[in-house]
Formats: structure tokens, C-alpha cells, sequence
């Protein structure tokens, strides 16, 4: 997002909240150049902060966790999206030092201050204190960029790119394969294609 | 000692070839397997893809789940090593950055190069695509024609290994008896696309792809190719026999680390080494042919990237095959008192006619394809169906309003979940969250249809590569800058693409995402970004209009060939690679018995 597009978001924001200051020594590690370089290890096996520092504060850790949540909880088939490392994902994503994730690094960022503001406005608290009734209230205003009342548009962006993100973090990992039945990425001696009996009912055969 | 340094390294050579990817490792295969002492010089590192392709990593170990990043465009697992749209250290310009004018150049820096990474389709041109201006009075006629390189397609597809089927269709040939390995069996999407398709007159075949379905016939094969010369068809059967068969898992632009698929690393380089007359110099980046006295070439300069040093090879002869805009860097920046513009330019036409395949790409979703039982569906990597062009007809009677076809590539399927799995759903499910969101992805995984239109760019004079008159890299060697234009007749049929998909994906039951592009020159991808660039030296009949005659073999200096895309005359709708193989074995056919005769 453009510092253009930001102020507009902020000057039309439901709640009046001071413009978010991604600043200060930690967040430094995101102005970096440097990522991974052009010839990386593909082998080896990569934790979220080894290869340039995570920069969420405590505080939006919380926050993270909880929308991540609010996106992805636990249901009868697969665990919560922060329970298989989603605050790690996207905390490692905010925090790289590629021209995208910076952008997204504004929007999520914006978008998490965005939150306390309107929580604030609409009860006096922040929004990980709001409880689940209220959490959703304010999600829901924002759940749909394409409907969302116009003051509300940016904030339904950042909504829909943390959505984004929460999958990422979620499918990526083996109880986001097992969810979908993802049964591939398994050597295999023939492939013998769809079940005659699947395709017949599908009036393929 | 097959890799070599300036200690190791011998001191003539008769056969020294620029670059290692398909037309590289082409090129050397069919020197050295045939005795010729070839040099082989690579500007990237060395690459072992036995040990370095992650066969089964999932995208929980990457950084950001393996998404790709400016360093790793492709994702990354992608098998690029020092590569991308932008190399470091090594720029290139452009007179437009506007989206008409632009054009991306990727390029890889590793032993092997683009073929490690590449989508492994792998087409025929047919008999209208080597005599385009005779056809509709565009572009230009190749100086061959389909006839003389049938036989070198044939060879290409039993050594790397192609699946594919025979259908006989209007200039799409079929191969010869034996040389195509069965097709992959196709995913319900693959099924539901095809019949769908044919409703509306469109047809879906079988694709080809340089994937090993079942494995290579070690037994007859290497007579079939190298008649008469017992040692190469030891080599050749020995090596085919350690090539396992695809175990329909990993994705191929991974590479492939039991050589089930082809990748210049694990099928031209090793038979060619184990031969014992190929040694490889890698991290050799070469920036001029050198020219002798009597007029041809005495051999390459080039840097050494590890030391930054300038050094000088020589060889009986020089072989391009750095990839068709690399090799007219060389060219371009080999300037002499009698090459002042560039050697082997008297007919001003290196860098001229730059051509890409125009690509157009739409997707949907399809109601029938969801929540489908659990299928393993990474079946052969991708391509196991395409459409052909099916519009010649109407096309030559003047219907279309565009000179020139296209083939649709398209993919669907389960595949393996990773940092896009889920999202921009909010077209489907009005922005769900919560435990709807988690049925809404059940529900949608594995039902979506992507459609990649790959079509045929006419040349033309405003597509076209010099030397940038101030920018050099980092070693000091004068950069490309490029110019690009579209006709008329690829906007049009950009435009075709989209129609035709969102006809294709509502044949389906389907529902299109997003709007299909009605204007072409917005429907066009930028120039150079579907990767098949080509052109930039083409051969033809005339010196004054071309740069080399039929064999690769340049009009002004007689022992220096090129073998790459900058030969293409025309850029048909296949994809480049295999017409690059089959014209580099040509090529180095006619450099080995030009060699016998001592002509060069």
C-alpha cells in the first residue's frame, strides 16, 4: 500500500487512531536487502527467524494468534491455524526483507492497529480483550472486500490479506494437507489415474 | 578429469561450445559421443542434480512456504541456481518499461542452465512452421524444411525420452514408430476439459513432455542412434539404464534426481562425459569470439568468476549455444576492424527479430471437480492433455482476424497444498471466516482450471536487442538493451485466448474467475516473460538477410556456429526446446563431417 492510499485509509477509518509507526530497532531487520540469496540451500530445513530476524512485538504476536484463530480455529477435523505455527509464519513473512512482504509488512500492521482502534471506539477495549462476540462483529464488517461499506475497504483489505496469509501458514503444514486428504508427494511404481467407478459417476467414462 | 581449470585444462580443443543447457548440451553430446574433443564453458556454477534436488521437501520447510520471492521468482524449490528476471550484478536495459514495450529476460547461471527448472514440453514444429512467409506472406521462410529435421526430432525424442501419442493431426506431426514413450493416464479434470472441449470443436490430445513414463529402451535404442559407433552405444545404454522412471511425485521444475525427466544435467552431460573426450569449465563467463588472421574464429575470451581473470581458449571450431540472447551478446560485443558492428554481422541482422510466444492465461472454477474423493493426482507434473491448434482452415481463408495459431496448455487437480492453497476465495465465498472458511477450502481444493494460451509471434523490425551504449556488469562486459513490439496479429489472437477459455470453462459448468479480456494488448503477457525467447541470429538462404545458413553455421565466419533459439526463423506455438535439440544435432552432424573432410 502507498503512503497516498494509507493516509486515505486512516482519514477514513471508522475509528481515529494515530497512523501506525512501523519504526524502532527491531523493525530496522526488515530494511535489510538481504534474504536468502539466489542460491539457497534447498535441502535443509528452515525455522521462522534463521534467516532474518522476526520483528512482531509481543503484543501483535497476541493479536496475530488470535485473528489467526478467529480465520482457522480448531474443528473436529484439524487444529487451530496458531496451533501448527501460524504467528511464526506470518511473523517470518512480515519481517522478510523482499518488496511484497514489506508492503504486506504495512498492511498487516496497519491493520492490526486498525483493530484496537475500532475495538476501542466500539467498546473501550482492545480488540484482543474484546471476546469472541465482539472480535466477530468487527470481523464480519470486514470479512469482504468486494461488499464492505467504503469506509471500511481498507480495512476489508487487510482483513482478506491476512486471511491469505493464515492459509498459507496453515495448508503448508502437514495438518493442513491432512485436512484437505491431500494424499500425494508419495513415490508411487504406476499411476493409474481416477477410479473407473469416480469417472463413470462423473460421466466421464 | 571432465571438469576443469586453467591447470587441467588442455591447451587446444576442436570443438569449444558456449553455454550447457539444451542446445549446449546437444551440441556436445553429439561431438563428443562421435570423438571431437569439445570444451564445454558455463557461466554459472556447477550443479549436481543427484544431490541437490529437493525430490520431496514439503513447503512447511522453506522460508515463507516456499513462495516465491524476487531471489527464487519461481518459488523456492525452483531448481534455478543465480538466476531469475534479474541476476545480480549483471543488469540489462530496456527502451520501454511500459507494458507494450517491455521485455523480461530470465536467465539461469548453473551447469545445465534453463533445462533444470524448464516445464519439460516438448512439441514438434510441423511442415507449415518452417515455411510461414510461403503460407500467408509474414515473417520469414526457414531454409529447411520440416522433412530435413524429422529425422533429428526422432533422435532427440529416443534419447531424452518424450511421451507423447500420435494423433495425425493438420501440422501437428506425428513422430516415428517407437519414438514416443505411452502418455500419462489423465486426471478428472484432464477428462472433464476434454470432453467438454470437443462439444465446442476444440480437441484435447495427450500432451508431450520429456518425462520418462516407463523406462528408456536401453537395449535397441543406442543403435537406433548412433549407428555404427559400438563405443557411444555402450556409453549411451549403460547410462540409459541408470535413468529410473517417473515415480509420479515432486514437481519436475524441482529437476529430477533419479533422471526420470530431462535436464541437460542428468541426460546430455553424463553419456558425453563418461565418453572421456568432454571436459566442462563452469563459473566461465565467455564475452567475445575471438577472430584470427585468416578470418575465422580463434577461440573465446572469457572471465573467470572465481578469480575474476581474463582468460583465452582456442578450438578448430566455436559453437553458440548460450541461449539465443546471450549468444548475440557475444556476437554483438566481438568487435573487430573487420566486424565493427559485431562478428558475423555483415547483414546487420544480429539482435534483429526477437520473437517470444504470446501468452494469455485465464482460469475457473468448476462445480463438478469439488469435494472429490481423496485421489493422488501429481500423476506426470502437469501436461498430460493440451489443445493443439486446431484453426488452420479457418485461419488461411481469413476468418480469424490473426496470421497465426496457438495451443492452450491447462492444468487442474489436487495438488499439493501450499502457500496459495485457500486464498482470494472471497469470489466464491463472500469473504468466510471461521470454521465455513475451513469447509469453503474442502469444499474448493482441487476444483479449479487454469488455462495457459501459448501462441505464435510473427517477427518484426521493432523487436530487437543491442549493446546498451553505457551499461556494462560487474565484469565489465557491455550489456544488452532491449526493444519490443506487438502486432496487431498477437493482440488479436491474445484476445482469441481468453475468449476461448471462458467459452471452454462455461463448457464446463465452469464459472470464470475475474472477466475474460476482451483487448488484446491487455489480454498479452509482457514480452519474454513465457520464457521462449528466440531469434536474435536466424538462419536463412540469403547472407544479406540472415546470420547463419541451415547448419548453424554463420555466413561471414565458416568454423563459428550457433546453435540456440537465435537461429528460429519464426517462433511457432511449441515450445522452442525441442527444435533447438533437434537443429543443435543437426548442427553438430554437419560440424563433424565438415571436420572429417578437414574443412574445418
Amino acid at each position: 500500500m502507498d503512503r497516498r492510499t494509507t493516509i486515505k485509509w486512516v482519514m477514513a477509518a471508522s475509528a481515529a487512531w494515530p497512523l501506525f509507526k512501523a519504526g524502532g530497532a527491531r523493525a530496522a531487520a526488515a530494511s535489510s536487502e538481504l534474504g536468502y540469496g539466489t542460491d539457497p540451500n534447498l535441502l535443509k530445513s528452515y525455522r521462522p527467524g534463521e534467516l532474518w530476524p522476526l520483528t512482531l512485538t509481543t503484543q501483535q504476536q497476541r493479536l496475530a494468534g488470535i485473528l489467526a484463530d478467529i480465520i482457522i480455529p480448531a474443528d473436529k477435523h484439524s487444529p487451530s491455524a496458531s496451533a501448527v505455527g501460524a504467528v511464526e509464519f506470518i511473523d517470518e513473512w512480515v519481517s522478510a526483507p523482499y518488496p511484497k512482504h514489506r508492503r504486506d509488512r504495512t498492511t498487516v500492521l496497519e491493520g492490526f492497529a486498525w483493530l484496537d482502534a475500532e475495538a476501542a471506539r466500539r467498546s473501550g477495549r482492545e480488540f484482543a480483550d474484546l471476546g469472541a462476540s465482539g472480535q466477530h462483529a468487527i470481523c464480519t464488517a470486514i470479512c469482504d472486500e468486494s461488499s464492505a461499506a467504503a469506509e471500511l475497504r481498507a480495512a476489508a483489505h487487510f482483513f482478506s490479506v491476512y486471511r491469505d496469509l493464515t492459509a498459507a501458514a496453515f495448508y503448508s503444514t502437514p495438518a493442513g494437507r491432512k485436512d484437505l486428504n491431500y494424499i500425494g508427494n508419495v513415490p508411487l511404481a504406476r499411476f493409474d489415474g481416477p477410479p473407473p467407478a469416480l469417472l463413470k459417476n462423473l460421466g466421464l467414462l | 578429469m571432465p571438469f576443469v581449470s586453467d591447470e587441467t585444462q588442455r591447451s587446444a580443443y576442436d570443438v569449444i561450445v558456449v553455454g550447457s543447457g539444451a542446445a549446449g548440451g546437444q551440441s556436445a553430446y553429439t561431438l563428443c559421443m562421435d570423438g571431437a574433443r569439445v570444451l564445454m564453458l558455463e557461466a554459472g556454477r556447477k550443479y549436481v542434480p543427484e544431490s541437490e534436488t529437493p525430490m520431496f521437501q514439503t513447503p512447511d520447510s522453506a522460508p515463507l512456504a516456499a513462495a516465491g520471492t524476487p531471489e527464487k521468482p519461481f518459488g523456492f524449490y525452483d531448481a534455478t541456481v543465480d538466476g531469475g528476471w534479474q541476476v545480480p550484478g549483471e543488469p540489462y536495459a530496456r527502451a520501454s518499461e511500459e507494458d507494450a514495450g517491455r521485455f523480461e529476460w530470465w536467465r539461469a547461471r548453473m551447469l545445465g542452465g534453463r533445462t533444470n527448472h524448464w516445464g519439460r514440453i516438448s512439441l514438434r514444429n510441423g511442415p507449415y512452421d518452417f515455411k510461414p512467409h510461403s503460407r500467408d506472406g509474414l515473417g520469414f521462410d526457414w531454409p529447411i524444411g520440416y522433412s530435413d529435421i524429422a529425422p533429428y526430432y526422432d533422435k532427440v525424442e529416443l534419447l531424452i525420452g518424450v511421451y507423447g501419442s500420435n494423433e495425425g493431426l493438420e501440422n501437428t506431426p506425428d513422430s516415428s514408430p517407437g519414438c514416443l514413450l505411452p502418455p500419462p493416464r489423465p486426471l478428472v479434470s484432464d477428462l472433464l476439459v476434454a470432453q467438454r472441449a470437443k462439444r465446442l470443436g476444440i480437441p484435447v490430445i495427450p500432451g508431450h513432455r520429456a518425462v520418462l513414463t516407463q523406462p528408456l529402451d536401453f537395449a535397441r535404442t543406442p543403435a537406433r542412434l548412433h549407428p555404427g559407433n559400438l563405443t557411444a552405444q555402450k556409453i549411451l545404454a549403460a547410462d540409459m539404464r541408470n535413468r529410473a522412471a517417473c515415480i509420479w511425485a515432486t514437481p519436475c521444475g524441482r529437476g529430477c534426481a533419479i533422471r526420470a525427466n530431462y535436464q541437460s544435467t542428468t541426460v546430455h552431460l553424463p553419456p558425453a562425459l563418461a565418453r572421456g573426450n568432454l571436459d566442462i569449465r563452469t563459473d566461465a563467463m565467455v564475452y567475445e569470439v575471438t577472430l584470427g588472421r585468416d578470418g575465422r574464429a580463434s577461440g573465446v575470451s572469457f572471465i573467470d568468476r572465481i578469480t575474476g581473470k581474463q582468460r583465452h581458449v582456442t578450438a578448430r571450431v566455436v559453437v553458440l549455444a548460450a541461449s539465443a540472447c546471450e549468444s548475440v551478446r557475444i556476437l554483438l560485443n566481438s568487435r573487430s576492424a573487420q566486424f565493427p558492428q559485431g562478428l558475423a554481422n555483415s547483414s546487420g541482422k544480429v539482435g534483429r527479430y526477437l520473437m517470444d510466444t504470446v501468452g494469455s492465461s485465464l482460469g475457473g472454477q468448476v462445480p463438478l471437480l469439488e469435494s472429490l474423493p481423496p485421489l493422488n493426482e501429481d500423476a506426470a507434473g502437469g501436461d498430460q492433455m493440451y489443445v493443439p491448434w486446431w484453426l488452420y482452415q479457418e485461419q488461411h481463408a481469413g476468418k480469424l482476424g490473426f496470421a497465426r495459431g496457438y495451443h492452450i496448455e491447462f492444468g487442474g487437480g489436487r495438488r499439493m497444498p501450499g502457500h496459495d492453497t485457500g486464498a482470494g476465495l472471497e469470489w466464491l465465498t463472500g469473504g468466510s471466516f471461521g470454521t465455513k472458511f475451513k469447509q469453503d477450502v474442502r469444499r474448493y481444493y482441487g476444483s479449479f482450471v487454469d488455462f495457459d494460451g501459448r501462441g505464435e509471434m510473427i517477427p518484426n523490425d521493432q523487436s530487437f536487442c543491442e549493446i546498451d551504449p553505457g551499461l556494462k556488469d560487474k565484469w565489465g562486459i557491455p550489456v544488452l538493451r532491449f526493444h519490443w513490439g506487438w502486432s496487431e496479429h498477437e493482440r488479436r489472437q491474445a484476445a482469441h485466448m481468453q475468449k476461448t477459455f471462458a467459452d471452454i470453462i462455461e463448457a464446463m459448468g465452469g464459472r470464470v474467475q475475474g472477466v475474460p479480456q476482451t483487448d488484446g494488448a491487455r489480454a498479452i503477457a509482457p514480452g519474454g516473460s513465457i520464457i521462449h525467447e528466440v531469434g536474435g541470429a536466424i538462419m536463412g538462404a540469403d547472407p544479406g538477410t540472415s546470420v547463419t545458413d541451415q547448419w548453424c553455421q554463420t555466413w561471414d565466419v565458416k568454423n563459428l556456429f550457433v546453435t540456440d533459439g537465435a537461429v528460429f526463423a519464426s517462433n511457432a506455438d511449441k515450445n522452442p526446446t525441442l527444435t533447438i535439440m533437434a537443429l543443435a544435432w543437426r548442427a553438430a552432424d554437419h560440424i563433424l563431417e565438415r571436420m572429417r573432410r578437414k574443412e574445418l
